[in-house]
C-alpha cells in the first residue's frame, strides 16, 4: 500500500458538518480534480469532431441538469423543457442582434428572461401536480412553438435567426476549442451551483416537496413558491444552454425546437438518474454518444447510401428504446450504476 | 356575418370531435382502468391506419377484410404493449409510466416512417369526393360514414360497460382494485383488456380518418388534440371525453372561422385548444365532469 491513499472502506460520518461537505471523500475530490484537468487538456489532443461531440455534451448537460433540477429533485414532471430551450437561444440571438448586447452578457441575460418566462408557465403548479402538470407544460411547449412560428420580429419567422459569436476584447471564440473552454466553464458553473444548492435548506425543502408534499408542508415548507422556484430555476439552465447552441452553430431555427427534443431532455435525465447531479452529465453524454454509436454500427453493417433514408428512423426508434428499456431495467439510472460500482470497490476484496 | 360558412365550420367541428371523442374515450378507458396515461393514443391511430393499408395493398384483399385483420391485428397489439411494456411499471411512479408511453409513442412513430416512409398515402380505391347535400351543406360522403362509424362505437362502449360481465368487471376495477379482485376479478386480465379495446378502437379512429384525409404522420395529432378533450371533460369521465372531444372539435373549427374571417393569424386553430386546456387547468383543474381528488392526512 505504500504510496497510495488507503482506500475508505464505509462510511464514517459522525458529524453533520460531514455529511454537508461537496464531496463524499478526498478521493472523490481528486477524482473530480483530475477529471477537470483532463477536460482541460481535452482541445490538445481532440480533432474537431470530437471536440463538438465534447461541446454538445456540455450544453446539453447544462439543460438537462435545469430539468432534473424541476422533475428530478421537485418531481414535477416537464414536458415543455425544449421550448424553453428554444426561447434562450432565440432571446440571446435577439438581444444581440436587434439591441447590440455582447454575447458574452446575451447568455446569462437570456438565462434570466427564459426564468421569467418559465415562472409564468410555472404558475399552474401552484394548484395543481403530477399527470395534470405534465400535460400543462405540454401546452406550454406547443404554445411557445406557435409563438416561436409567429413571431418574426423575435425569432425570424421560418427562416430562423442568425446568431453571432461570443467576443471578449477582440478575443473571438471562432473555433471549437475555444469555444470548448467557454462551454466549460458555464458547465462548471452551473453545476457547481446546483450541487450547492442541494446542500441547502431550499434544496432540501425541494427534494421533501418530491418525497412527500403533505409532510412537506406540514413541516412549514412553503409548496407552491418551491414549485414555481423549480420551474424558474429550471428554464434559467434551459435558457443558458439553448443560448450556448445557438451561438455555437451560429443559426437558431424554430425547427429544431420540438417536442422529440424535450423527450430526449426527459431521456437523459431518466437514463441518467432521476435526482442525481452527476446523472444529468451522464445522461446527457449517453444521449448524444448514441446516435453516433447507431450511426457507425449502421455504417459497419450495411454499405451503400440508398439505406441512408431509414438511418434517421433508426436514431429516433433508438431514443425510444432506450427509454423503454432504462425504465424497465435500469430505473435508477446510469448514476445508480455509478454508485453501485463504488460500493463494490469500496468493500472490494471482501464481497459484503 | 357568413351563415352558411360557418354551419359549414360547425357541422365539421361536430364530425370531427365525435373522432376526437372516440379517441378521448380510449384514452379515459386505459386511465381509469390502470391509471396509466397513454401518450402514445396518436401513434396508435397512425398504426393501426398503416396496418389496414398495408394489408389491403400487399395482400390485395377489400377494405372490409383488411378493416377486420387490422382489428384482431390492433387488439393483439394493445394487449403485446401492455404485457411486455407497462406490466412491469406497475406501481412505479406516474413519470416512469407517462415516460415509457412517449418511449413508445416515439419507437412507434419510427417505425412507420421507416416501413411506410414519410408520405401521405391514401387507401386504394376509396370513394372520396361523393357529396351529400344535408340542410343545403355540402358533405363528403365518407365524413357522414366516419361520424357513423364513431357513433356506433360509442354506442358499442356504453353497451359493454353497462350489460356485458366484463365491462361491469372493468367499472369494478376502476372503482376500487382491492374490492373487485376479492370479488374474483382478475386485474390483470383487465389491464390487458383496457389496452387491447383502447389500441383496437384507436385503431379503428385511425383507419376512419385515414380513409377520409389519407393517412400520414399528422394522424398523430390526434394523440395530443386528446389531452384538452380529455382535461375538458374529466380525466376519469367517459362520458366527459366524449363531450369534452366533441367540444374542442368545435372549438377548433369556430376557431378557424375566425381566424379566417376576421383575425388571419394563420394557425389558429392548432394552438386555441391549448390555451383552453391551461386556462381549464388553472380554473377547473378537474374538468366539467371529473371526480375532484380530496386528500386525506
Amino acid at each position: 500500500m505504500a504510496g497510495i491513499a488507503p482506500r475508505r472502506c464505509g462510511d464514517f460520518r459522525t458529524q453533520y458538518q460531514q455529511e454537508m461537505t461537496w464531496f463524499p471523500s478526498p478521493r472523490s475530490a481528486a477524482f473530480c480534480v483530475l477529471g477537470l484537468a483532463l477536460l482541460l487538456l481535452a482541445p490538445l489532443v481532440l480533432k474537431n469532431y470530437g471536440l463538438a461531440l465534447l461541446i454538445q455534451i456540455g450544453i446539453f448537460g447544462i439543460a438537462a441538469l435545469g430539468l432534473n433540477l424541476v422533475t428530478g429533485f421537485t418531481g414535477q414532471i416537464s414536458l415543455g423543457h425544449a421550448a424553453f430551450y428554444g426561447f434562450g437561444a432565440f432571446c440571446s440571438a435577439w438581444l444581440n442582434n436587434t439591441h447590440g448586447v455582447p454575447v458574452l452578457l446575451t447568455i446569462p441575460l437570456a438565462g434570466v428572461l427564459t426564468a421569467i418566462v418559465g415562472l409564468v408557465f410555472g404558475t399552474p403548479a401552484a394548484r395543481i401536480k403530477g399527470l395534470y402538470l405534465a400535460i400543462a407544460t405540454l401546452a406550454a411547449q406547443v404554445i411557445l412553438e406557435d409563438f416561436f412560428n409567429r413571431a418574426t420580429w423575435f425569432t425570424g419567422g421560418a427562416a430562423g435567426a442568425h446568431a453571432n459569436q461570443p467576443e471578449l476584447f477582440g478575443f473571438v471564440f471562432g473555433t471549437d476549442a475555444r469555444y470548448f473552454y467557454l462551454v466549460l466553464v458555464a458547465l462548471v458553473l452551473l453545476y457547481a451551483f446546483a450541487s450547492n444548492l442541494m446542500r441547502t435548506r431550499d434544496g432540501r425543502a425541494m427534494v421533501a416537496v418530491r418525497d412527500h408534499y403533505l409532510a412537506a408542508e406540514i413541516m412549514g415548507i412553503p409548496l407552491t413558491r418551491y414549485r414555481v422556484l423549480a420551474f424558474a430555476l429550471a428554464s434559467f439552465y434551459a435558457g443558458v444552454a439553448g443560448a450556448l447552441m445557438g451561438h455555437y452553430i451560429g443559426f437558431v431555427s424554430t425547427e429544431s425546437i420540438n417536442i422529440l427534443l424535450s423527450v430526449q431532455m426527459l431521456a437523459m435525465i431518466i437514463i441518467g438518474g432521476l435526482g442525481s447531479i452527476m446523472g444529468s452529465l451522464l445522461g446527457a453524454a449517453f444521449m448524444v454518444l448514441m446516435p453516433e454509436a447507431v450511426d457507425t454500427l449502421f455504417h459497419l453493417l450495411s454499405s451503400g447510401a440508398a439505406a441512408d433514408k431509414g438511418l434517421v428512423y433508426l436514431k429516433e426508434i433508438s431514443i425510444g428504446a432506450v427509454i423503454i428499456l432504462f425504465l424497465i431495467f435500469e430505473p435508477e439510472g446510469l448514476a445508480h450504476r455509478w454508485r453501485q460500482i463504488k460500493a463494490w470497490w469500496k468493500l472490494y476484496p471482501f464481497p459484503h | 356575418m357568413k351563415t352558411g360558412l360557418l354551419m359549414q365550420f360547425v357541422l365539421n367541428g361536430l364530425i370531427i370531435g365525435t373522432l376526437y371523442g372516440m379517441v378521448a374515450m380510449c384514452f379515459v378507458l386505459v386511465y381509469k382502468a390502470s391509471r396509466a396515461v397513454n401518450f402514445a393514443q396518436g401513434e396508435f391511430l397512425l398504426v393501426g391506419a398503416w396496418m389496414c393499408w398495408g394489408f389491403m395493398s400487399s395482400l390485395n384483399v377489400p377494405f372490409w377484410a383488411g378493416f377486420l385483420i387490422t382489428m384482431v391485428g390492433m387488439t393483439l397489439l394493445g394487449a403485446l404493449i401492455q404485457a411486455v411494456v407497462i406490466r412491469p411499471l406497475i406501481g412505479e411512479p406516474v413519470i416512469s409510466v407517462i415516460m415509457v408511453t412517449i418511449g413508445l409513442s416515439v419507437v412507434l412513430r419510427g417505425l412507420t416512417l421507416w416501413i411506410f416512409g414519410p408520405e401521405p398515402k391514401s387507401f386504394p380505391g376509396d370513394a372520396s369526393g361523393a357529396k351529400v347535400q344535408l340542410m343545403g351543406l355540402n358533405i363528403e360522403a365518407v365524413y357522414l360514414w366516419s361520424t357513423a362509424a364513431a357513433v356506433v362505437g360509442m354506442a358499442a362502449f356504453a353497451w359493454f360497460f353497462k350489460y356485458s360481465r366484463l365491462g361491469l368487471a372493468m367499472r369494478a376495477t376502476a372503482f376500487n382494485q382491492q374490492v373487485a379482485q376479492s370479488l374474483g376479478v382478475s386485474i390483470q386480465r383487465i389491464f390487458i383488456v383496457s389496452w387491447a379495446i383502447s389500441a383496437l378502437v384507436s385503431g379503428v379512429a385511425g383507419v376512419v380518418v385515414g380513409a377520409v384525409n389519407g393517412i400520414s404522420p399528422g394522424l398523430t395529432l390526434f394523440g395530443i388534440k386528446v389531452f384538452p378533450a380529455v382535461i375538458l371533460g374529466g380525466l376519469d369521465s367517459i362520458a366527459g371525453a366524449v363531450i369534452g372531444g366533441i367540444l374542442i372539435g368545435l372549438l377548433e373549427n369556430l376557431a378557424q372561422f375566425v381566424d379566417g374571417e376576421y383575425l388571419h393569424w394563420g394557425n389558429l386553430y392548432v394552438v386555441a385548444p391549448f390555451y383552453v386546456l391551461v386556462l381549464v387547468l388553472m380554473l377547473k383543474p378537474y374538468g366539467l365532469f371529473g371526480t375532484k381528488d380530496i386528500e386525506r392526512i
